[in-house]
């Protein structure tokens, strides 16, 4: 069976690593911070300008001072700091951010992504996005595996303006995990009950598929 | 003692008028400056660039100059949560020139620096590369992008004594820093304006050299964009 939103943060928890920073997107990466294994410790990173983000606030302690990059009341845990969106973005332009993780409208066979308008439709804005993707060594796209109109996102090539070049090397559906490897995509796990031909269905860009692919661990 | 102080939000914001550009502060709504942005509503001035991260909502924040059609021009990193905005664009109205957000920071502290530009990788390879100098450093293309160039700076600051001195508070901090200084007028509107000798020197996020105006803002709302909480 497909994995829903949650089941997609969940197996993406599993990239963290203990002592990581990390910076998740707005949509399905939050969701992640929902699932941090107990033995390690991450900090979470939030470009507006601050490092240590904890939970949502409890009802009635919410402070409109403190929010994080979706514009969400949030709390700050011991050790947290605020800074500066200069500095904020030193932190993620500087490589000092171990992990980021965000949402994408496509993504191609080559690692390009395209997450921040649709031309003549829906502009967004691309945040910080821009900066995170062309600076982060360490980028995993977490989002569906077809748009609304069941169209495949995972592209030979990205046909909505770019985000940012040969940039992502994970990628987390709610069907498969794919890493992107010298250009191609490459099938490393599947959902639980979902077929290799399934996600060849759904997948554009050219997929490899080992001799051998795992069901993912949730 | 340099004192930077004036009485009202009215006198804070002379000198603006048509056609200029300003800077302003502020993350979604949270560290807006809410008093300055009310008060240019009320005085009218068309035609303006405007330089901020977002656009603000429909009803507060930028939103309400946009929905008096007072702005030209806004460059700006993530506009999703304005629908008013988004119409303006999308019909042409409104001319936008979409920035990332690091290098929106970026470009006011250049101009709040001396600075007239650097490189950033930031968009390269997208539409925002277009038209700029592209140059090689370590095997990785940089865009060069310039400073800012504003008439006005409008930010918020939790607390400040009237030399100009300041201090943000939680991540209502963000753009508000790097653009004192950035523009021609520094202008700083405040929750609570203290005489000097108050604040901690190593606490001041900002020193006074930054800032030209200073006042006491009333009434701040503070709306929330995105009310999350957890039960206990």
């Amino acid at each position: 069976m497909a994995l829903d939103k949650n089941g997609i943060a969940k197996r993406i928890s599993h990239e963290l690593k203990d002592g990581f920073y990390v910076n998740l997107g707005i949509g399905i990466p939050t969701l992640i911070a929902n699932y941090v294994p107990k033995n390690i410790n991450v900090e979470f990173q939030s470009e507006n300008g601050i490092l240590g983000m904890g939970p949502f606030p409890f009802r009635g302690s919410e402070d409109p001072d403190i929010i994080n990059a979706g514009k969400q009341t949030i709390t700050s845990l011991p050790g947290a700091s605020f800074f500066d969106s200069a500095m904020s973005f030193s932190m993620i332009r500087g490589k000092h951010i171990d992990l980021t993780v965000l949402g994408a409208m496509e993504v191609s066979e080559k690692g390009d992504i395209s997450n921040w308008k649709i031309p003549g439709k829906l502009v967004k804005g691309m945040g910080g996005a821009m900066d995170l993707v062309s600076s982060a060594d360490n980028i995993i796209v977490a989002m569906m595996h077809v748009n609304r109109k069941r169209e495949s996102k995972l592209l030979k090539k990205c046909t909505l303006p770019i985000t940012g070049l040969r940039c992502v090397k994970k990628i987390v559906t709610e069907l498969a995990v794919i890493d992107i490897v010298n250009k191609e995509f490459v099938l490393k796990e599947l959902a639980p009950g979902v077929s290799v031909n399934e996600v060849i269905s759904v997948t554009e860009g050219k997929l490899n598929i080992p001799d051998f692919v795992p069901t993912m661990k949730i | 003692m340099i004192n930077k102080k004036v009485s009202s939000v009215n006198n804070a914001l002379e000198g603006i008028t048509d056609g200029m550009t300003l800077m302003l502060g502020g993350f979604g709504l949270c560290g807006i400056p809410e008093n300055s942005i009310l008060e240019l509503v009320r005085i009218g001035v068309k035609n303006l660039v405007c330089i901020s991260n977002n656009a603000g909502i429909d009803d507060f924040g930028l939103g309400l100059l946009l929905k008096n059609r007072q702005i030209d021009t806004m460059i700006a990193s993530y506009v999703g949560e304005n629908a008013e905005f988004e119409r303006q664009m999308l019909s042409g109205e409104l001319k936008v020139i979409l920035t990332p957000q690091g290098t929106i920071a970026e470009k006011c502290r250049a101009a709040q620096s001396g600075i007239p530009a650097f490189y950033t990788p930031a968009g390269y390879g997208t539409e925002v590369a277009e038209g700029k100098e592209i140059k090689v450093f370590d095997d990785k293309n940089y865009i060069l992008e310039e400073a800012f160039k504003a008439d006005f700076s409008i930010v918020k600051a939790w607390k400040g004594d009237t030399i100009g001195n300041l201090i943000f508070k939680g991540t209502a901090r963000n753009f508000n820093p790097m653009m004192c200084g950035a523009g021609n007028v520094t202008i700083a509107e405040v929750e609570n304006l203290v005489p000097v000798g108050e604040l901690d020197p190593n606490m001041i996020h900002i020193p006074g050299i930054f800032v030209d105006r200073i006042f006491q803002g009333r009434n701040f709302e503070k709306r929330i964009e995105q009310l999350t909480v957890r039960e206990r």
